[in-house]
C-alpha cells in the first residue's frame, strides 16, 4: 500500500517535473494567456452581473483547456502531423452530423453529446490550418496551380457547411485560417490580389444567397442609424456603451448599458463592449496588446520552427486568432457589420476556449520539440 | 532530390516564411490600429456625445399629477373630494397589434366606442412608451376580470390615480360644476409642463373658475430603467404641490334646505348675505348628478339629460332669463324718490286701466276696478300697476335704464362662476340692436311691471335685492371666501371689487323696505295669503311677481280663471329679505310653473329663512374660516347679526 502509494507520489513529482522543470510550455506564451484569462474572468463576471456560476463555468473551460494544451505540447509535431487528416475528417463529419441532427436556436450549430454541448464549426477553425498545412508541406512551394485548387476545395468544404448551418461569420473566419496557410506558404502576391478583386467583385452575388438575417446585418451595418430600435439597435447600443466609457471607463461592475440590459449578448459577443464601458480606453488598448504579444510570439515561435508544416500550424493560427480579435473589436465599434464571432478567452464559451487553448498545445507542441528533426 | 537541394530548398523556405510571417504580423498590427483608432474616436472624440447618450438611454422622466385641491362649504363640508379609482393604462410600443389588441380586451373590459377615440387621440400625444389612459374608474368587477386575463394583454395595466368625487351630487352640481377628461381644445391653450401628467381639467362652474388655483404644481420622478422600460429605482422626486383647497361662501344645509322646499318643482333660487356679497344658497331645480360627467358619462346618460323637457342641465339660477314681473316694483319706486319724481306721499289713482295720456291703449290693474288712491308703500304692498305704469312713464325709458342698471339687471353680476348671462334691460338701444326696430312709449310703461322685454336671472335678481337691503351698497356676489394649501392659514382673495354705493337717502329705502314689509305683513299684500310671516322671529321683507308674456291687448288677459293655463305660461317670483331692520340675507326664488308668486315662490323663500335664521340662530354658526371677504367698508362676518 505504501509502496503503492509511494510509487504514485513519485509519478506525480516526475510529471510535475516534466511539464514544469523542463520548460517545454513557452514561458511568454503561457504568461500572456494567462493575463489574458484573467482579464477576460474579470470582465466576464462583471458582465454576467457577479454570477460567481458563470464565472466558474469558464474558469473550469480554462482549466480544462490548460490541461489540453499542456498534453498537446507534449506531443511531438510529427505525430500532430500524422493524425491532421484525421482530425480534418472527423472535424467534416461533425459539421455534416451537425446538419443533420445538431440542434440550436434557428442556427444549428451545436452538437449535444452526453455530457458536453460544443460547435464542430468551432474545431474547424484548428483543424483547417492543420490541414491545408499537412496538404502543402511535402509540395513544392509556393503552391502550384493544381495544388491550389486542391487546397481551396479543402478550405470549401467545411467553409460552405459551416455557411450552411447558417453561421457566415465562422464560415469567413474558418475559410481565412485556410487562405493564411497558403498566403504563409508564399503564394503569389499577384494572385492574392486577384483573387481579393474577385472576391469583393462575388460579394453582391453572395449577398444573393445569405438568409435573410445575413442579409440583414450587412444593411444594417451600412445603415445602422436607420432602424434604431430594431437591428441596429445592437451597433447602436456597442457604440454607446464603449463612447460613454472614455478614456478610463466607469468602473468595474459600474456600466450602465451592460448593467440595464441595453448591451445585448453582453457575456459573449458584445463582452468588448463591456470592457470598453467599464476600463475606458486604458483597459482596451491593454486588451489589443496583450493580444498582439501573444500573436506576436505565436509568430516568432513559427518563425523558429523546423518543419515547414509547423510553421505554417503555427503562423496561420497565430494570424487567425488576431483576425478574430480584429473582426469582434471591429463589430463592436461599428467597424464591421454584426457576425456572430466571439472575443477569443474572453467571450463566454466553453467550445471556442478549449479549442483555441488545444491550439496553442500545438503551438507549444511546435516550440517544444523546434530542435527535434524529422 | 539530394540531401543538399532538400536542405537548400528548406533553407529558402524558412526565409520566405519568415517575410511572409512579418508581412502578416504588419498587416494585423495595422488592422488592430484601425480598431484601436476607432476605440479611440469613439471613447476620446465622441465620449460626451455617447455619456449623453447612455444617461438618455437609462433615465426616464416621469410627471407625478398633483392632486386637485378640496372644495368645502363655509363650514368645512366637503363638497368636492378625491377618492382613489383605479384606471386602464395602455404602453403602445409594448403592444404588437393595438386594434386586434383592444378588440380581445373589450370581451374582458367592456370598452365604448368613445373610450377608444379618445384612447387613440391621446395615443398622438405620448411617446410611444408612455402609459396612455385606455379606460378610467373601472368598477370592482371589471378590475378582477382583467387581473385574472392581464396574462394575455403585455402592454396593459391598472393603474391607481385618484378620481374626483362629488359627495352631494346633484346639490351643487350648477355651483362646483365637474372636472372632466381634458380634450383636444383644451391641450392646444394649455401649459404643457402644468398638465404634463394630467388627465382632467375643471370644465364648469367653480372647479372650471378656479382651475389654476386647484390644480397644483405637477412633480416628477428621475428613474432609471431598463432596456424593457422597466423602472428600477427613482433617482430623485420632486414632489406634486397640491392645488389650493377652496372655501365657498355657500352654506351646504341652506343649500340642502332650499332644494328640499322646491319638492320637484322647477326653478331657481339664490341666496346672498347683503352686507358683503357671499352666495349663502346657488340652487337650480331639476340638476344632475356631477359625478357623472367625471370619467366620461355614457351616450345613454347624456342623451336622457339633453331630452328630459325640464332640463336639467341647464344653470337656471345664473343662465335662466326670466320676466321679473312685479318683483321689479321696489326698484322702481325707490328710483321714483331717489330721482325726485315723486314723494314718498304722492298718490297715484288706480282705476283698474291705465292709459298713456292722449291715448286710448289701456294697461290693466290686477283687480278689476283697481285699487283707489295709493302711495308707494301700498303700491308696492298691493302691488298695484297703475302706480308704476304712470311712474315708469314719467321717468322716461332713458333715466328708467341709467336706474335699472346701478342694481346690476342687464348685464352679469360678476360672480366668480363662468358663462353667467346678463339677461335683458329692455331698452331703445338694445331694441334697435335686436330687432331693428323702434321703441315705443308703451314699452316704457310695462317695462315699468317688469313685462315686456325683460329678462333677468335669479342671481341678478337676488343681487339686486341684496344691494337694496344693504342700504345701497352693491357687492359683486361670489363664492369663493378663501384658500388655503391644507397646512398654513386660510389665504383670503384679493379679487372682490370694492362695494358701490348707488343711493343717496336712507330714507328713500325705509319707505320701500315699509312696502315690502306690507307684502308680507298687511292683509293687503300679495304674500299675506301665503303666511310666510307667521311664527317668524325676525320681520321679513317681500316682494311677489307673476310675469307672463304679457300681451298688451286687454281682451287677451286673463283672470285667475284657469289656474293650469296660467301655471304653464306663468313664472313666479318671491323676493324678500330678512331680518329687515339688519338684513343678513336677500333671497330670491324663481318657479317656472308658479301660478302666482305669493302662494308658490313665497313658501320656498321662508323655509330658506327658517334654515338661515331660525333653525340656527346665526349667533350659533360656526365661523366661515376666514373673518372677512369683501374689501371694506362691509367687512362685518356674518356670525354678528
Amino acid at each position: 500500500m505504501n509502496e503503492f502509494a509511494a510509487s504514485l507520489a513519485a509519478r506525480a513529482f516526475r510529471l510535475g517535473r516534466r511539464v514544469f522543470s523542463r520548460p517545454r510550455i513557452d514561458l511568454p506564451l503561457a504568461v500572456g494567456l494567462l493575463i489574458l484569462a484573467l482579464m477576460g474572468l474579470t470582465v466576464l463576471y462583471s458582465a454576467s452581473n457577479l454570477d460567481t456560476g458563470t464565472l466558474a463555468g469558464q474558469a473550469t473551460r480554462f482549466v480544462i483547456g490548460a490541461v489540453l494544451m499542456i498534453a498537446i505540447s507534449r506531443i511531438p509535431p510529427n505525430l500532430l502531423r500524422a493524425w491532421t487528416p484525421w482530425f480534418y475528417a472527423i472535424g467534416v463529419l461533425l459539421l455534416v452530423v451537425v446538419k443533420v441532427l445538431g440542434e440550436g436556436q434557428g442556427a444549428n450549430r451545436w452538437l449535444d453529446i452526453g455530457l458536453i454541448r460544443f460547435q464542430p464549426s468551432e474545431l474547424m477553425k484548428l483543424a483547417m490550418p492543420m490541414m491545408i498545412a499537412w496538404y502543402l508541406h511535402p509540395r513544392p512551394l509556393p503552391p502550384r496551380w493544381r495544388d491550389l485548387f486542391i487546397t481551396l476545395v479543402l478550405i470549401a468544404i467545411p467553409a460552405f457547411l459551416i455557411f450552411k448551418q447558417p453561421d457566415l461569420g465562422t464560415a469567413l473566419l474558418v475559410a481565412a485560417s485556410g487562405l493564411f496557410v497558403l498566403f504563409l506558404a508564399g503564394l503569389q502576391w499577384w494572385k492574392i490580389g486577384a483573387a481579393t478583386v474577385a472576391a469583393a467583385a462575388a460579394g453582391p452575388i453572395a449577398l444573393h444567397f445569405m438568409h435573410g438575417y445575413q442579409r440583414q446585418r450587412i444593411v444594417t451595418f451600412l445603415h445602422p442609424e436607420s432602424d434604431p430600435l430594431g437591428s441596429g439597435w445592437h451597433i447602436l447600443q456597442s457604440m454607446i456603451a464603449v463612447g460613454s466609457g472614455g478614456i478610463l471607463g466607469k468602473g468595474f461592475n459600474q456600466g450602465t448599458q451592460s448593467k440595464l440590459e441595453f448591451l445585448p449578448e453582453h457575456t459573449t459577443d458584445f463582452i468588448f463592449a463591456v470592457l470598453g464601458e467599464e476600463f475606458g480606453l486604458v483597459g482596451v488598448l491593454a486588451l489589443l496588446a496583450v493580444y498582439a504579444f501573444i500573436v506576436g510570439r505565436c509568430l516568432w515561435i513559427a518563425a523558429n520552427a523546423r518543419d515547414t508544416w509547423s510553421r505554417l500550424v503555427a503562423g496561420a493560427f497565430a494570424l487567425a486568432f488576431m483576425v478574430y480579435v480584429i473582426v469582434n473589436g471591429g463589430m463592436i465599434s461599428g467597424l464591421l457589420p454584426v457576425v456572430g464571432v466571439p472575443l477569443p478567452l474572453v467571450s463566454y464559451g466553453g467550445t471556442s476556449a478549449i479549442t483555441l487553448l488545444a491550439g496553442f498545445g500545438v503551438v507549444m507542441s511546435i516550440h517544444a520539440h523546434r530542435k527535434w528533426t524529422p | 532530390m539530394n540531401g543538399r537541394g532538400e536542405l537548400k530548398d528548406e533553407r529558402e523556405r524558412r526565409a520566405r516564411f519568415g517575410r511572409r510571417a512579418l508581412a502578416g504580423f504588419a498587416i494585423m498590427l495595422a488592422l488592430v490600429m484601425v480598431v484601436a483608432g476607432r476605440f479611440v474616436y469613439l471613447q476620446v472624440y465622441e465620449h460626451a456625445e455617447y455619456s449623453t447618450r447612455a444617461k438618455a438611454n437609462r433615465v426616464r422622466l416621469t410627471h407625478l399629477a398633483p392632486p386637485r385641491g378640496l372644495i368645502y362649504d363655509r363650514e368645512g363640508k366637503l363638497l368636492a373630494d378625491n377618492v382613489p379609482a383605479f384606471r386602464l393604462d395602455v404602453v403602445p410600443d409594448q403592444v404588437k397589434h393595438m386594434d386586434a389588441m383592444l378588440e380581445r380586451l373589450s370581451a374582458v373590459v367592456p370598452l365604448t366606442d368613445d373610450d377608444i377615440r379618445r384612447f387613440k387621440q391621446s395615443l398622438k400625444q405620448h411617446r410611444s412608451f408612455e402609459a396612455v389612459p385606455l379606460k378610467f374608474h373601472l368598477t370592482e368587477s371589471e378590475r378582477d376580470r382583467f387581473a385574472i386575463d392581464q396574462w394575455q394583454f403585455p402592454g396593459v395595466s391598472i393603474s391607481p390615480y385618484l378620481t374626483r368625487n362629488y359627495p352631494y351630487g346633484p346639490a351643487f352640481a350648477h355651483v362646483i360644476g365637474y372636472v372632466g377628461r381634458i380634450d383636444d381644445k383644451e391641450l392646444q391653450h394649455l401649459d404643457p409642463d402644468k398638465y404634463a401628467g394630467s388627465t382632467h381639467i375643471g370644465k364648469t362652474g367653480i372647479e372650471k373658475e378656479y382651475e389654476d388655483l386647484l390644480h397644483g404644481t405637477p412633480g416628477y420622478e428621475v428613474v432609471e430603467v431598463n432596456a424593457n422600460q422597466r423602472p428600477l429605482r427613482v433617482l430623485q422626486q420632486v414632489a406634486a404641490k397640491p392645488g389650493r383647497n377652496l372655501y365657498l361662501t355657500i352654506d351646504e344645509r341652506l343649500q340642502q334646505a332650499t332644494i328640499d322646499a322646491f319638492a320637484g318643482q322647477t326653478g331657481a333660487a339664490v341666496a346672498i348675505d347683503p352686507r358683503n356679497g357671499n352666495v349663502l344658497a346657488m340652487v337650480t331645480v331639476p340638476s344632475f348628478d356631477p359625478n357623472l360627467f367625471v370619467n366620461g358619462i355614457s351616450r345613454a346618460d347624456y342623451s336622457a339629460l339633453l331630452d328630459d323637457e325640464e332640463k336639467p342641465l341647464l344653470n337656471r339660477a345664473m343662465r335662466g332669463g326670466y320676466p321679473p314681473g312685479s318683483t321689479v316694483k321696489p326698484f322702481l319706486g325707490l328710483g321714483g324718490l331717489e330721482l325726485g319724481l315723486r314723494t314718498a306721499t304722492d298718490t297715484v289713482l288706480s282705476t283698474g286701466t291705465w292709459y298713456i295720456p292722449g291715448s286710448s291703449r289701456g294697461y290693466r290693474d290686477d283687480t278689476r276696478y283697481g285699487a283707489g288712491n295709493v302711495n308707494l308703500v301700498q303700491a308696492i304692498t298691493q302691488s298695484v300697476n297703475t302706480y308704476f305704469y304712470s311712474l315708469a312713464y314719467k321717468m322716461g325709458i332713458g333715466k328708467f335704464d341709467q336706474w335699472m342698471a346701478k342694481f346690476g339687471f342687464g348685464r352679469p353680476t360678476g360672480i366668480d362662476l363662468p358663462d353667467e348671462t346678463g339677461g335683458v334691460l329692455p331698452s331703445p338701444e338694445w331694441k334697435r340692436k335686436t330687432f331693428r326696430q323702434p321703441w315705443y312709449p308703451g314699452e316704457t310703461v310695462i317695462a315699468g311691471i317688469g313685462q315686456g322685454y325683460w329678462m333677468v336671472t335669479p342671481l341678478q335678481m337676488a343681487h339686486a335685492l341684496a344691494t337694496l337691503a344693504g342700504g345701497g351698497l352693491s357687492h359683486t356676489p361670489h363664492l369663493l371666501a378663501a384658500t388655503s394649501d391644507g397646512l398654513g392659514k386660510p389665504e383670503i382673495p384679493s379679487r372682490q371689487p370694492a362695494p358701490v354705493q348707488i343711493t343717496h337717502d336712507p330714507a328713500d329705502l325705509a319707505v320701500v323696505r315699509q312696502g315690502m314689509l306690507g307684502v308680507v305683513y298687511n292683509p293687503a299684500g300679495t304674500a299675506y295669503a301665503a303666511g310666510i310671516g307667521k311664527g317668524f322671529p325676525y320681520l321679513i321683507a317681500g316682494k311677489t311677481g307673476t310675469a307672463e308674456r304679457y300681451s298688451r291687448t286687454t281682451e287677451a288677459y286673463n283672470t285667475n280663471k284657469n289656474l293650469a293655463y296660467l301655471a304653464a305660461r306663468h313664472r313666479a317670483w318671491f323676493i324678500c329679505y330678512a331680518p329687515a331692520d339688519h338684513p343678513q340675507i336677500a333671497i330670491a326664488v324663481a318657479l317656472e310653473h308658479g301660478a302666482w308668486g305669493g302662494s308658490a315662490a313665497a313658501p320656498i323663500a321662508r323655509k330658506m329663512l327658517d334654515q338661515w335664521l331660525a333653525d340656527t340662530p346665526p349667533s350659533e354658526r360656526p365661523p366661515i374660516p376666514v373673518t372677512a371677504v369683501a374689501s371694506p367698508p362691509a367687512t362685518s362676518s356674518p356670525t354678528t347679526p
